[in-house]
């Protein structure tokens, strides 16, 4: 009997614990430059959504106005999204929230978007534990309207015009430590495993998971310092210069030991000094969280992982003592008063 | 406050030979902080109880304690519940106005005054009634820390002996007042005691006002607007609400908390079926509202005028990404921070657009706290099915006043959830469903929400296609906006119709809306019986407009639009949505002091543009015709 040819079989596709594979996690298709660190954050959007088997029709995406904030259509597409107006996200989502508190809620923000029109409303929604993940992709710049300073631009940051930074950056992880966060990290767009891993902590955690993530904008930090800006760029390659403005870099990555620091070297040249905590790190410390964070700063460096946690502070919808089911779908004989409540509030008023 | 326009007659009057019964308005002048609510609450409570029409006004300052406060009562045998400009009996406890108080009287009224104050010698055309208050007060107030608040209940002693207003109804006005507290039932008890007391035996009657008993209140509630809606929107089912402190709407949200806890908390685990949050501004309290409008949940906010404002934002992207919501705005006087204790009609026009672009809104008018009530319902219900905000526009008047009215009639009606896709209409529709897709041609779409199971879409207030995607195409837009005029000329057959009362042969067609309804009514009735003119009157209640409104425009000849502000406002937005040839038809009757408009402005205001200057009434003389003409 001759042998029957074996056809190998095609590799089974992963599937996650719904059975699921990774294309219903991924969204539309990126309309922001190439290289943004922003897509390499839906990225591991998609990825942790997907590892942790959480089924897409029971989340909500937000965001508010800014690169950032178009975000949300490049991931979880089989998720509700609600693009708000500038920098007041966190109010619709704490609405949506008390609406559903059995939906996932994953915020986008950006550094301007956060920091600057949406400071007090930031400030509210950390300071009521609204159950969410909040992100903030922080590039220091307003990328959309070409390249002004955000709140979070460093002292002594220049714009491309020579315009020199002259105001200290607030730094979003320590606000939302003090003003009650019970979930804060920081980590940066280029690392994987880093950012992977918080994001995943944070879709398990039960409260408001604010992660601040160092995502470089590679158009408009681009300046005349830079060897890779614009001019530099068509300077040394005619044909890309006159095709496109876009510009073709690729994401940054880096990897690199818990305790240890790394240089980042961005796109336009500046360096970044990420340091990250150490594995003994107590992150339920709220003090020592705050002090690494200003003496990493004092250093120009920028703490990342897991930075404090609070995992037991009751989230907004257990303080109102809300009902279990959503409040958004309960059926009229939950939500109308019997007749005998009217008749009796009536009998009052006579 | 009363600005002085009573001539000071010289010749001094005795007692009164005849009797005004049961038609006259009291105002109680103190200062604001000084606990004379709860006096002035008993006050009209009993006169209520005693079967008399009645209303009460409170014009109170901006501020904590000092400053003036007028609190007016009406009664009224004919059931007319409006602002009466003249005060008849007057009581006056705050020296600071005292004097411009007593100036502006009209001749012939009542005052009640503190001793010390010594008014008498302003006028000799009117009947005044000293009282010590600070000698009765001592010995039924042993504890001087109470006199303050105590002090005031004698004045209702006073008017009870005065105006014969039952002693045993002001006992049980003041029992209800005070619930189960003993000691402030007893104490206050004293007072109006010893105020009958006093009066009885020192101040013979001169003025000619009583209260006799009617029945003309059996059954009725008195209630304030903005109870009255907080009580429509419990009954409409809320279950997000998020709100922001700003006179005069906060006393909506604070009513509704109060119930809510009461009747919409599970008795046995505490459990709540709503989420009520004060936000850190209005523009969160709103934002709130439109996330959890998104997520399917019946959501509201109450605000005022400079909240509308701060929301307007807002209020585009939910037109735009069509959220629905209920908006409350207790209007009170702008622009800016205006006088944020007093009322008007001011945002009738910025509400109907506010926001940049191409922007309209539902706006709801009640006139009354039944309507506070019913219109809290009809709210949420447009606001799903039209996937919209719908603005119920109340005011200080309405919503901060004691209104007496039937009781409110519990709904039949089941919630009104509109366009929600379920499978059914998915199968039906398949891929002809699309979040901002018009299939049924009334220019509403079918709507999904998070976790229903249904298709998930993308809102956003940026460009988008039937299909929520982005899209900065031309054509996607100018469909979409022409989808937009659609949905709303659609709601004019679904909001609430207005109401129309003519009489034969009228040529004057008057319009108004909110509060100014009241003023209305009695106005036409004072220029029929007064002077012979008749008028029909069409109320409208919401916007967009209904049909009838044109076919009421263009059946009379002249239209007289009746309205508390000072641009005319409900007049241009008449002119904006009816055919332009009936434009020239328009007059108005505008009251903008941050007072409630009263009749009798309204009666000479028409009257002066008819071309006919108002005399001094005379009853049964009939107005000899030819009045005005164009």
């Amino acid at each position: 009997m001759a042998d029957t040819p074996t056809v190998p079989p095609a590799p089974a596709k992963k599937t996650n614990r719904l059975g699921l594979e990774v294309a219903p996690y991924r969204g539309g298709r990126t309309t922001l430059c190439a290289g943004c660190g922003h897509n390499a954050i839906s990225e591991r959007i998609v990825e942790s959504f997907w590892e942790m088997g959480v089924d897409g029709s029971q989340v909500i995406k937000l965001s508010g106005i800014g690169c950032s904030s178009k975000s949300p259509a490049y991931f979880l597409g089989t998720s509700h999204g609600f693009n708000a107006v500038h920098g007041r996200m966190p109010s619709v989502a704490t609405g949506a929230i008390l609406a559903n508190k059995t939906l996932i809620a994953i915020g986008v923000s950006g550094d301007g978007d956060t920091g600057a029109i949406g400071i007090g409303q930031f400030v509210h929604l950390m300071r009521r534990n609204v159950p969410m993940i909040y992100i903030i992709e922080d590039n220091g710049c307003y990328g959309l309207t070409k390249g002004q300073f955000s709140p979070t631009a460093d002292v002594g940051s220049t714009l491309k015009n020579g315009v020199v930074n002259d105001l200290p950056p607030l730094d979003t992880c320590v606000m939302a430590i003090e003003l009650g966060a019970t979930f804060v990290a920081r980590s940066f767009s280029g690392d994987k495993k880093q950012l992977s891993a918080i994001l995943k902590a944070a879709i398990a955690h039960r409260g408001t998971a604010m992660i601040d993530v160092l995502s470089p904008c590679v158009t408009f930090n681009d300046h005349s310092g830079s060897t890779k800006s614009y001019a530099y760029v068509k300077e040394h390659d005619e044909v890309l210069g006159e095709i496109s403005f876009v510009p073709f870099f690729d994401d940054i990555a880096v990897e690199y030991e818990p305790g240890t620091t790394k240089e980042v070297t961005l796109h336009d040249g500046s360096r970044l000094y990420l340091k990250k905590v150490a594995e003994e790190y107590d992150p339920t410390d709220k003090l020592k969280a705050l002090r690494v964070l200003h003496e990493t700063a004092r250093r120009g460096e920028y703490a990342t992982g897991v930075l404090y946690v609070e995992p037991d502070r009751d989230d907004f919808t257990t303080l109102l003592n809300t009902i279990d089911e959503p409040l958004a779908t309960l059926p009229l004989d939950k939500v109308r008063p019997p007749k005998a409540a009217l008749d009796e509030i009536m009998e009052s008023l006579r | 406050m009363p600005v002085p326009n009573a001539a000071v007659q010289e010749t001094a009057i005795g007692p009164s030979p005849h009797r005004v019964v049961n038609d006259f308005s009291i105002q109680v002048a103190t200062v604001n902080g000084s606990g004379s609510q709860t006096a002035n609450l008993v006050l009209i409570r009993s006169i209520f109880q005693m079967g008399v029409p009645v209303s009460g006004k409170n014009m109170f300052p901006s501020n904590i304690a000092g400053l003036p406060t007028w609190y007016t009562i009406r009664a009224s045998k004919d059931g007319y519940i409006g602002r009466k400009k003249e005060i008849d009996v007057l009581v006056a406890m705050n020296p600071e106005t005292a004097k411009e108080d007593v100036l502006s009287l009209e001749s012939g009224a009542a005052v009640i005054y503190d001793e010390p104050l010594n008014l008498k010698a302003l006028r000799a055309d009117l009947l005044f009634y000293p009282v010590p208050f600070d000698k009765l007060v001592a010995p039924v107030c042993p504890d001087a820390k109470l006199r303050r608040l105590v002090r005031n209940m004698i004045y209702d002693g006073v008017l009870s002996c005065l105006l014969k207003i039952d002693m045993a109804q002001m006992e049980k006005a003041l029992r209800k007042q005070f619930g189960k507290k003993a000691k402030a039932v007893e104490l206050n008890l004293g007072a109006l005691t010893a105020g009958y007391g006093y009066a009885e035996a020192n101040l013979p009657k001169q003025d000619p006002f009583y209260i006799e008993p009617m029945d003309q209140t059996a059954g009725k509630i008195l209630i304030e607007g903005n109870a009255a809606a907080a009580l429509g929107c419990m009954m409409a089912g809320v279950t997000v609400v998020a709100w922001y402190p700003i006179t005069p709407s906060s006393s909506l949200p604070e009513t509704l908390i109060d119930y809510m806890r009461k009747y919409r908390t599970d008795k046995e685990t505490g459990k709540a079926t709503f989420a009520i949050v004060q936000a850190e501004d209005e523009i969160a309290s709103i934002g709130m509202v439109l996330g959890a409008g998104w997520a399917g949940a019946r959501a509201m906010t109450s605000t005022a005028g400079p909240g509308v404002s701060l929301m307007s934002e807002f209020a585009g992207l939910a037109y735009y990404a069509e959220v629905p919501g209920v908006v409350f705005d207790i209007q009170r006087v702008g622009p800016s921070t205006g006088l944020p204790t007093r009322t008007a009609q001011g945002d009738i026009l910025t509400t109907a657009v506010v926001s940049h672009g191409d922007t309209k809104h539902i706006l709801l008018l009640p006139a009354s706290v039944g309507e506070c009530y019913s219109m809290a319902m009809d709210a949420f219900d447009l606001a799903e099915q039209f996937q919209t905000l719908v603005f119920v526009m109340s005011d200080l008047d309405l919503g901060m006043n004691t209104w007496m009215s039937d009781p409110f009639e519990y709904p039949t009606r089941p919630l009104s959830r509109g366009k929600l896709l379920d499978a059914e209409t998915l199968e039906r529709l398949g891929t002809e469903w699309g979040r901002y897709r018009d299939v049924d041609g009334d220019g509403i779409p079918y709507r999904t929400i998070p976790g229903d199971g249904m298709p998930a879409y993308f809102a956003r207030g940026s460009g988008h296609n039937e299909r929520g995607q982005y899209s900065e195409r031309p054509d996607d837009y100018q469909r979409n906006l022409e989808r937009l005029a659609r949905k709303f000329e659609t709601a004019k057959r679904f909001v609430p119709q207005p109401e129309a009362s003519e009489q034969e042969g009228a040529e004057i067609g008057i319009i108004a809306y909110g509060t100014s309804h009241f003023a209305v009514m009695e106005s036409r009735d004072q220029l029929l019986s007064e002077y012979g003119v008749k008028t029909s009157y069409l109320r409208v209640r919401a916007y967009p407009f209904g049909d009838e409104v044109r076919a009421f425009v263009e059946r009379h000849k002249r239209i007289y639009v009746v309205e508390q502000n000072r641009d005319a406002q409900m007049r241009s937005l008449l002119k904006i949505d009816l055919p332009a040839d009936l434009a020239s038809k328009y007059r108005s009757v505008l009251h903008f002091n941050g007072l409630p408009i009263d009749a009798r402005s309204v009666t000479d205001d028409l009257l002066e543009q008819e071309g006919a200057k108002p005399a001094a009434p005379k009853k049964a003389v009939a107005f000899s015709g030819g009045l005005g003409g164009e």
